[in-house]
């Protein structure tokens, strides 16, 4: 058991490892998009902020990094109950997580809604009605592009992640897990981690640009 | 939220695992604070560190999951060693792919000084530099950005 264990979590890392290289070429891309429309870039990325008390602030980014980090923390305190052996505690910390992955959905989709009204698309789908269309199409259709891009493959995997967590509830419900198998939850537990890392380098490339 | 601590050695089963929630909790709360930096450190301008600092925090906050939450700490040194060739290649993708874009036509071959009279590469076959005004380039297509605009409103 011993051994399976280990060995499953061996290629849990190695999944890492793709998904590590799968954003950070996306990332060096951004990067590279970055370096071509320096201009461009910063003043696209004040659609991302909010008005809050008439200062320009990344609300809902940074409402969802600390919901993210939250449900971080919820779902290593499942992995933790799972390993304990107390298996209510399991499920509950599982919903949980399930309940902020849906927050923090719910308010990507605020935002992309917002987005969307104002014509702020990727690509030749952009169609922003300002002076500023005129200004600088390219660069900035290149950040949407990228926010789109990144984020959505990021909302997929929390999507994914919902699925995952879901599945696990089932599980422990049932009453799978002990303290000696728990491999399930320690590996979705690795995933969710990841998902929350690749949105602490996005929120800070995304949303903090100066 | 219960504050109940698990004590270890009652639970002596075939996995040893030594975080604990507390531990958990603090690391979420150092979590907290690092994100709180970065928002301000954003609010101040340190030129062209800014990116790099904001990197940085990222990255300690990245490492802080890791460690903690994802338990390389003190898992098997194997799992640490595939985590960190992740990164280390990822750095080796950007740190070339950067030497490139923030180097070129400014170190031309010493060994070719007649570089000034050669054809120069056209710089619209360049896809990651801007025209730049030189005096043997072709001219800069910028015309097209405004109209494709237009098209796609």
């Amino acid at each position: 058991m011993e051994q399976q264990f280990d060995t499953s979590k061996l290629g849990m890392w190695l999944f890492i490892v793709t998904e590590i290289l799968l954003f950070g070429g996306l990332f060096v891309g951004f990067g590279l998009m970055q370096h071509k429309y320096p201009g461009e870039f910063l003043e696209a990325h004040e659609h991302l902020k909010q008005d809050v008390f008439g200062m320009p602030f990344p609300l809902y980014g940074a409402i969802n990094t600390i919901v993210l980090l939250i449900s971080s923390w919820t779902m290593v305190m499942g992995v933790n109950a799972a390993q304990t052996n107390q298996q209510k505690k399991t499920v509950r910390y599982l919903v949980v997580t399930i309940l902020l992955a849906c927050v923090f959905l719910c308010i990507k989709y605020v935002e992309y809604a917002h987005k969307f009204h104002d014509g702020l698309l990727p690509g030749i789908f952009y169609a922003h009605q300002s002076e500023d269309l005129i200004k600088g199409t390219h660069g900035y259709a290149t950040f949407f592009a990228f926010y789109f891009m990144m984020t959505g493959l990021h909302g997929i995997h929390v999507l994914v992640g919902i699925g995952l967590l879901s599945w696990l509830v089932m599980r422990a419900r049932r009453g799978d897990f002990t303290s000696e198998y728990y491999t399930p939850v320690d590996l979705v537990g690795l995933y969710w981690h990841v998902v929350d890392m690749i949105w602490i380098y996005l929120f800070p490339l995304y949303y903090l640009i100066s | 939220m219960s504050t109940h601590t698990e004590s270890h050695s009652q639970h002596s089963e075939a996995h040893a695992h030594h975080g604990g929630p507390k531990i958990y909790t603090a690391n979420l709360f150092a979590l907290l604070f690092l994100t709180i930096i970065t928002v301000a450190a954003a609010s101040f301008n340190f030129g062209s560190a800014n990116v790099v600092i904001a990197l940085a925090i990222a990255t300690v906050k990245a490492t802080l999951v890791a460690m903690f939450f994802m338990h390389l700490i003190w898992d098997k040194p194997v799992n640490s060693i595939i985590a960190i060739a992740g990164f280390l290649f990822l750095g080796i993708f950007l740190m070339f792919d950067f030497l490139d874009v923030t180097s070129r036509n400014v170190y031309p071959p010493r060994n070719l000084p007649n570089m000034e009279n050669a054809t120069p590469t056209p710089d619209s076959m360049n896809p990651l530099k801007t025209p730049a005004p030189r005096p043997l380039d072709p001219a800069p297509a910028k015309a097209e950005a405004p109209a494709k605009a237009e098209e796609h409103k």
